[in-house]
């Protein structure tokens, strides 16, 4: 089976204007929906309590409320997944800061009238640890981007690197903005949603680049647009394809795997959408701005081969004996 | 007999390997994956250590010693008052100080301040910096062990308890079931099991602490009516650290459940002597800042034993074993607690197995109808990938979570990357009008670079999220980080192992073997 015909060149780079347009329009609205609308943060990072209980049969939610704001003020209760699963927060001050009352056994005492029901999970987090757990979140992040800039300038140079990574960025802000807007809780597995995307986000970044710079060298090709056409295009089906089975597989999660998880994939079903997205139309784009030079880099790619051969040479009179 | 290489023997030892410690975690034997507490169920608490309490408490004992050693040499002093890590005294004869001082030399850690007054020498005593950093680190120390023995005498299995940070503790119980029995843990992790004995100050009426203070006293609340404050004398007469047991049982009288507790021989010596000079008058039994009672002394208790009413039997059992165990050095708070029903964990497990086959099923026929044979090799890899990753996490007895599920998850339609990128190249090469043969080669040669550069990014990512994620999310970023590990193995040197021995059998090979029309 082939998907796309192979020696055909797309023109991308003609078009390189539209795509950042729309890009810088997503950034906008999603930078505007984190400012206006905020993040539904979960309790891993505000603190606070979450009940989750079933009940046998579904019970209406204004009943559960009722019994609920018997004893406690503020809490909100939600359906989680099916309609008998049942999600009760509360901010952790209005049970008194006390975090060792027997709450499981006291909302169970509450909603017994309204039906047969099972504590499923109860989870207390207190805001100091909520912070803390913030604070490794980004730091997890920036270490993250550090660690991958050096290694990409260090295997390619500073333009792919600083490319790369505002393209992880681009990604990284889209997902967030996605997440912002349907209003998805924003928990420890959403950090870790984020962080596998800007690893999936840049693998996809980096196939395209490694064959650019084998284009370099390889090609006839003489301006970077069209260098760069052909490389997107020669890759093209990969990019489509590693993303098809990964969109696949984390849309079987979505579906299947669970209320708990689904903020999780949700936003690498984004991720992975915006960053085969951006592989392809934003990632490359950005070394024309960013003042990529060919023949600059193909005169350092063919100077560092020389020196190598130089080397073998040097190796082989040695050994030869002749020095 | 067509010859084998060597990347196809690597590939089927990793294959036997994998199978071989895949197995023990399906039939429930050693060594098996363990599952976290999200997945089988059970309750997690992170504990906050309020050390600098320990350093009040080492103070505190301190003072308690002075005041004995000075009573036993018939050293006169007074105005012994405590800070948070400090206390001063006045030895009343200036004479008496070389004696002092040679009795103060058995006390470690400490600074000494003289300040001479007409008659008197006012001593003014601080920890010093390392015996404060120490009494810190050692109250982690001790809480850990501590709260370990004690979960140990409940007989609980496999419980966890490990340091996070600098100062908090992490207790992993999985296995909980009844809300009773939570409720009951966390009681006996966190109380404090703080013992006191003080003297009762009948003499004094007072309202609040600070003219409490003004006659060396202090004042703690009734434990069964909070509002009834007792007057009680300081420094101490002795505190937990010298019991040696405890018991539960019944009162003779009142048939009451109470506690009844040994002390070592030092103990036993300071509670012959105080009880001995004190008939008549009451001794306060304090329990974490409660007082439990106070009953009157009635004679001279020698033999060091005594005991503790309390309301029930369960707080009685309770009690007991956290006496028995060491009382912790500082008080810990709650900071965080998860637990999760036997239920819900199913549940997540049943959900994660669907969501892992379903997904695993469409990449495996998706690769099957698009690359033709090749993805039925790449199939292979995946297949033995997910082996491999059960294996090593098995070995490494790593603990599988929910979010290490969907690690799994993501790595099935991850790991078939390295395998597209070999095959768009070897098609490529095929279109050239390479043969075959050359063109396997020059796939995996020309793929190799942009495999590697995009799997070290993805593992840098994993290894922050290792770095500075906790508890759920470590378990997520190891299973990331071992699947693209193992899909290096597989993906590459495996499916590459598996041409070469087909082309060493001379088999017939079209561009179709690769999903191409003919």
């Amino acid at each position: 089976m082939e998907l796309f015909s192979q020696n055909k060149i797309y023109n991308f780079m003609s078009k390189r204007n539209i795509f950042i347009s729309i890009s810088l329009t997503l950034i906008a609205l999603s930078i505007a929906s984190m400012i206006f609308k905020g993040f539904n943060w979960g309790i891993d990072f505000k603190g606070g309590i979450e009940v989750q209980v079933q009940f046998q049969k579904p019970v209406p939610i204004s009943d559960i409320r009722k019994q609920i704001s018997k004893k406690f003020n503020g809490a909100s209760i939600t359906t989680f997944g099916k309609k008998n699963e049942i999600l009760i927060r509360m901010s952790v001050n209005k049970v008194s800061g006390d975090v060792q009352k027997d709450l499981g056994s006291e909302v169970k005492k509450l909603l017994s009238p309204l039906g047969s029901v099972t504590i499923r999970r109860v989870d207390i987090v207190g805001s100091k640890v909520g912070s803390e757990l913030r604070d490794n979140g980004i730091k997890a992040l920036v270490f993250a981007i550090i660690g991958i800039l050096i290694y990409v300038a260090f295997r390619f140079e500073w333009r792919f690197a600083l490319a790369s990574v505002l393209a992880l960025c681009h990604d990284t802000i889209i997902s967030l903005g996605a997440v912002s807007f349907f209003h998805v809780e924003v928990n420890l597995d959403v950090l870790a949603a984020i962080l596998t995307l800007m690893g999936y986000s840049l693998n996809d970044t980096i196939v395209v680049f490694d064959r650019i710079r084998e284009q370099i060298i390889g090609s006839k090709v003489k301006d970077l647009p069209s260098l760069i056409n052909e490389a997107v295009s020669k890759t093209l089906s990969r990019t489509v394809l590693t993303s098809l089975t990964t969109f696949f597989v984390m849309s079987t999660l979505f579906l299947f795997g669970g209320e708990i998880i689904r903020p999780f994939s949700f936003t690498l079903l984004v991720g992975i959408i915006v960053g085969t997205y951006s592989s392809i139309f934003i990632a490359s784009p950005l070394l024309i701005w960013l003042g990529f030079k060919i023949d600059d880099y193909r005169k350092k790619l063919l100077d560092k081969e020389k020196r190598k051969r130089e080397k073998e040479k040097m190796r082989q009179m040695y050994q030869g004996g002749v020095v | 007999m067509k010859k084998l290489n060597y990347r196809l023997v690597i590939f089927i030892l990793a294959t036997i390997f994998g199978i071989a410690f895949t197995i023990p975690s399906f039939l429930g034997k050693n060594p098996k994956v363990n599952l976290g507490l999200d997945l089988q169920g059970g309750m997690y608490l992170v504990l906050g250590v309020k050390s600098e309490e320990a350093v009040k408490n080492k103070i505190k004992s301190i003072a308690s010693a002075i005041k004995y050693l000075s009573d036993k040499k018939d050293l006169f002093i007074d105005k012994l008052k405590t800070s948070n890590n400090a206390l001063s005294f006045e030895l009343i004869d200036k004479d008496d100080a070389p004696k002092m001082d040679a009795a103060l030399k058995k006390i470690r850690g400490i600074e000494i301040k003289k300040i001479p007054e007409k008659e008197s020498v006012i001593y003014k005593i601080a920890l010093t910096k390392e015996t404060i950093t120490k009494t810190k680190e050692d109250a982690i120390k001790q809480a850990i062990q501590t709260i370990r023995s004690r979960l140990d005498a409940f007989g609980l299995a496999e419980p966890s308890v490990t340091q996070q940070g600098k100062d908090k503790i992490v207790v992993e119980l999985p296995g909980i079931k009844t809300q009773k029995e939570k409720n009951n843990i966390k009681k006996l992790i966190s109380s404090a099991a703080h013992l006191e004995l003080y003297l009762v100050d009948n003499e004094h009426r007072v309202t609040n602490p600070k003219d409490a203070a003004k006659y060396g006293d202090i004042m703690l609340p009734d434990k069964n009516n909070p509002k009834r404050m007792w007057l009680l004398k300081t420094p101490l007469v002795l505190d937990g650290s010298m019991i040696t047991d405890a018991t539960v049982g019944f009162t003779q009288k009142t048939n009451q459940p109470a506690i009844f507790f040994t002390l070592n021989s030092q103990g036993a010596a300071i509670f012959g002597d105080v009880t001995g000079k004190n008939v008549g008058k009451q001794l306060a039994i304090v329990v974490d800042n409660k007082v439990y009672s106070a009953p009157t002394i009635q004679e001279r208790i020698g033999g060091g034993s005594g005991q503790i009413t309390v309301g029930s039997t369960d707080e009685a059992h309770i009690l007991a074993i956290a006496l028995r165990s060491g009382s912790l050095p500082a008080p810990v708070v709650l900071l965080e607690q998860r637990s999760v029903g036997a239920s819900l964990g199913a549940d997540s497990i049943r959900k994660s197995m669907i969501a892992l086959i379903s997904g695993f099923i469409i990449v495996v026929i998706f690769m099957a109808w698009y690359y033709g044979f090749s993805g039925i090799i790449a199939d292979i890899a995946l297949v033995t990938n997910l082996f491999l990753i059960t294996a090593v996490m098995a070995l490494f007895g790593a603990t599988l979570t929910l979010p290490g599920m969907a690690g799994i998850v993501l790595t099935v339609g991850m790991s078939v990357d390295a395998n597209v990128i070999i095959n768009e190249r070897i098609r490529e090469l095929i279109r050239e009008g390479k043969s075959i043969k050359l063109a396997i080669e020059g796939g995996y040669k020309n793929a190799m670079s942009a495999i590697l550069d995009s799997n070290i990014t993805t593992l840098i990512a994993a290894i922050a999220l290792f770095a500075y994620g906790t508890g759920t999310i470590k378990g997520f970023a190891l299973t990331m980080a071992i699947g693209i590990l193992a899909s290096m193995l597989t993906a590459i040197l495996g499916t590459h192992g598996i041409w070469q021995y087909i082309i060493a059998g001379n088999k017939k090979l079209t561009p179709k073997s690769f999903g191409m029309k003919a």
